[in-house]
């Protein structure tokens, strides 16, 4: 009886139950099936590694001198050729901004990227916040327009590169999710006029292709314009990807707007708070964390999209790839260029991805118990 | 009966206006008739108790007078003002009912704080800082300030059914309607909400309950109204309703909830 009365010391878990090595003998070799199946994979990516090291770094060449690419060519494969890669890379980034200009692109793209850093930032959500967006949207179309301030004007017809992607994306997304809320705010509004303009909306742009979007946009559009007025391609491409991002995102958000249950609504009203504090305090800041998921799927996906301006003649960035490797000498160098241009949009979908993630579990810290 | 029941009334407030005036207020959803010419005055300071089977229009009725639902027919006046389409009224009314729900409907994003000083700073634009102190003080009354920094999803069904109360009252207002506040709750946690609408009741506040508590309605109510299939069917002292009822439908009614309890 008293020998029940002392509690037992605690004692450590046996080294075969935790830690790395407990992991790999449940999840790897759990029985002679899945420890075969692994050691083949093993193997597998092993060789795969090594290849891609071989190729990627051991055999690679560099750098050549003068557009010479007969040491690319001798290696018949068996090795990268960044030397594409050193000699085109601003032509990449930039497009065909005047090459001693680039530094004005160059700084552009810096402002972009400390922009997505303060506005992830939580401490930074502040009404400033607004200000410093325009501030920095300013200062980009004045360095990308020049004419003011010493600068020499480039025309926007020469822009191009990742600078032309991350005007696309983020004007795109900072305007078309505003405005998916407030759609998705219309379709569920009791005014039919409303209601039946929003849903008109969605489906009509939900119901066509991006690309003919573009089309009309580059092609059609200008033809309904007054005789001598002409918009910039680049902002009708842009206007054009807003009207599309906004049907798809406003879905998106109506689905976590229909999530909330309908005593949500009717406590805000007993209150008597009106429809844009209810809306504004109670139902969007609940709804808009539950899509955090498919928000940032569809915001990856449209980053993605901005590609598809190449139809209407726009520089993005991977535009800029592909023609790069159109001169004579650098043809056929195609996988080092593409491989490049796609980690650089790996690097900002997976950033998104990953902010996400955190910005999701920090959003919902109050459902933990 | 209507003698007894005036009196009730008078001893409440005397030759006041009613807060709550029902006209022969009718409602349908679809085909369905769920209130069927519905009369009832209440007066300033008064506690009544709406009991019924399920699907009698109890919880349609209380819900009509701060217009979660609109009626068709008839018309109800809320502190004098008479509810319609017109916004400025109803944001009026709002301002001066406050409501209990069964399933809490607190905000779950929220603090327990935020969900008190919501309102009355959006609302009554008050400035942050009185709006906590007020906050504090009900969540006070309620008996629960050492919560006001965690999440709803933190706190016990009871819990959440007091600072639900607490968040009503910080808009101070002066009828407050509970629609089966206690349905949701474990048994143990009935009392903790139910002492606190006896607390509220010894205020002199105007109370409007939609309960099945038969003890809190013979400790704190002046009247009792039983509906069935939408219309009052009977209505008087709890002594009277419980002790003598006259029809078979809350003959029938009372056998129920007693072998139920």
């Amino acid at each position: 009886m008293s020998d029940a009365a002392i509690p037992t010391a605690a004692r450590s878990a046996p080294i075969t139950m935790v830690g790395p090595i407990a992991w790999v003998r449940n999840n790897l070799f759990s029985g002679w099936f899945s420890g075969l199946v692994s050691m083949l994979l093993l193997f597998l990516i092993v060789k795969w590694a090594l290849g891609f090291i071989e190729w990627g770094v051991i055999n690679a060449v560099w750098s050549v001198p003068n557009n010479q690419t007969q040491a690319c060519r001798d290696l018949k494969g068996t090795g990268a050729c960044w030397a594409v890669i050193t000699e085109k890379h601003r032509f990449i980034l930039f497009g065909t901004y005047p090459y001693e200009e680039q530094w004005r692109a160059f700084i552009s793209i810096l402002i972009f990227i400390g922009l997505f850093i303060v506005s992830a930032m939580r401490r930074f959500w502040r009404k400033e916040l607004g200000l410093i967006w325009i501030g920095a949207l300013t200062a980009i179309g004045v360095l990308m327009w020049g004419g003011v301030l010493g600068l020499n004007y480039v025309p926007q017809e020469r822009w191009g590169g990742l600078v032309i992607t991350l005007i696309l994306a983020t004007f795109g997304l900072a305007f078309a999710f505003p405005l998916s809320i407030l759609v998705a705010l219309g379709r569920r509004s009791k005014l039919p006029a409303i209601k039946a303009l929003c849903v008109l909306y969605v489906e009509l742009i939900r119901g066509v292709p991006l690309i003919s979007l573009l089309f009309m946009a580059s092609v059609m559009f200008p033809l309904f314009l007054p005789e001598g007025m002409n918009i910039d391609k680049l902002l009708r491409a842009q206007i054009a990807i807003i009207l599309f991002a906004g049907a798809y995102l406003a879905e998106v958000v109506r689905g976590g707007l229909q999530t909330l249950p309908r005593g949500q609504y009717e406590a805000a009203d007993a209150l008597g708070l009106s429809y844009w504090a209810k809306t504004g305090l109670i139902i969007l800041p609940q709804a808009l964390r539950l899509v955090i998921p498919p928000l940032v799927n569809t915001f990856i996906g449209f980053f993605k999209d901005t590609s598809l301006v190449l139809i209407i003649g726009i520089f993005d960035l991977l535009t800029a790839g592909k023609t790069a490797i159109i001169e004579p000498a650098w043809q056929g160098f195609g996988i080092e260029v593409y491989l490049t241009v796609g980690f650089i949009y790996f690097c900002f979908c997976f950033a998104m991805s990953r902010y996400s993630q955190n910005l999701e579990a920090e959003l919902n810290q109050h459902r933990v118990r | 009966m209507s003698t007894s029941m005036e009196a009730v009334a008078s001893a409440a407030r005397a030759d006041a206006p009613p807060a709550i005036m029902l006209d022969k207020v009718n409602k349908w959803y679809g085909a369905l008739h769920v209130l069927r010419d519905v009369t009832l005055n209440v007066a300033l300071g008064e506690r009544l108790v709406v009991c019924g089977p399920s699907g009698s229009g109890k919880s349609t009725l209380i819900r009509c007078i701060n217009r979660l639902e609109t009626h068709q027919e008839g018309t109800i006046k809320v502190d004098g003002i008479e509810l319609s389409d017109d916004l400025r009224a109803l944001d009026a009314i709002r301002r001066e009912v406050g409501m209990v729900f069964q399933s809490f409907n607190l905000f779950p994003h929220l603090t327990i704080l935020e969900n008190c000083t919501l309102a009355p700073i959006w609302v009554r634009h008050m400035p942050k800082a009185e709006a906590e102190a007020l906050a504090m003080e009900y969540l006070e009354r309620v008996k629960i300030p050492e919560q006001a920094k965690k999440y709803p999803g933190q706190l016990s069904g009871g819990q959440q059914q007091r600072v639900a109360i607490a968040r009503a009252l910080c808009m101070k207002p002066k009828i407050m309607l509970f629609d089966e506040p206690t349905s949701a709750l474990d048994p143990e946690m009935i009392k903790e909400v139910l002492e606190t609408m006896v607390g509220l009741a010894e205020t002199g506040m105007t109370m409007v309950c939609v309960t099945h508590e038969m003890g809190f309605a013979r400790q704190v109510a002046d009247r009792v109204v039983f509906m069935d299939r939408g219309e009052i069917v009977e209505q008087g002292p709890p002594g009277d309703i419980f002790e003598n009822p006259r029809t078979d439908r809350l003959k029938l009614f009372l056998s129920q909830i007693l072998r139920g309890h």
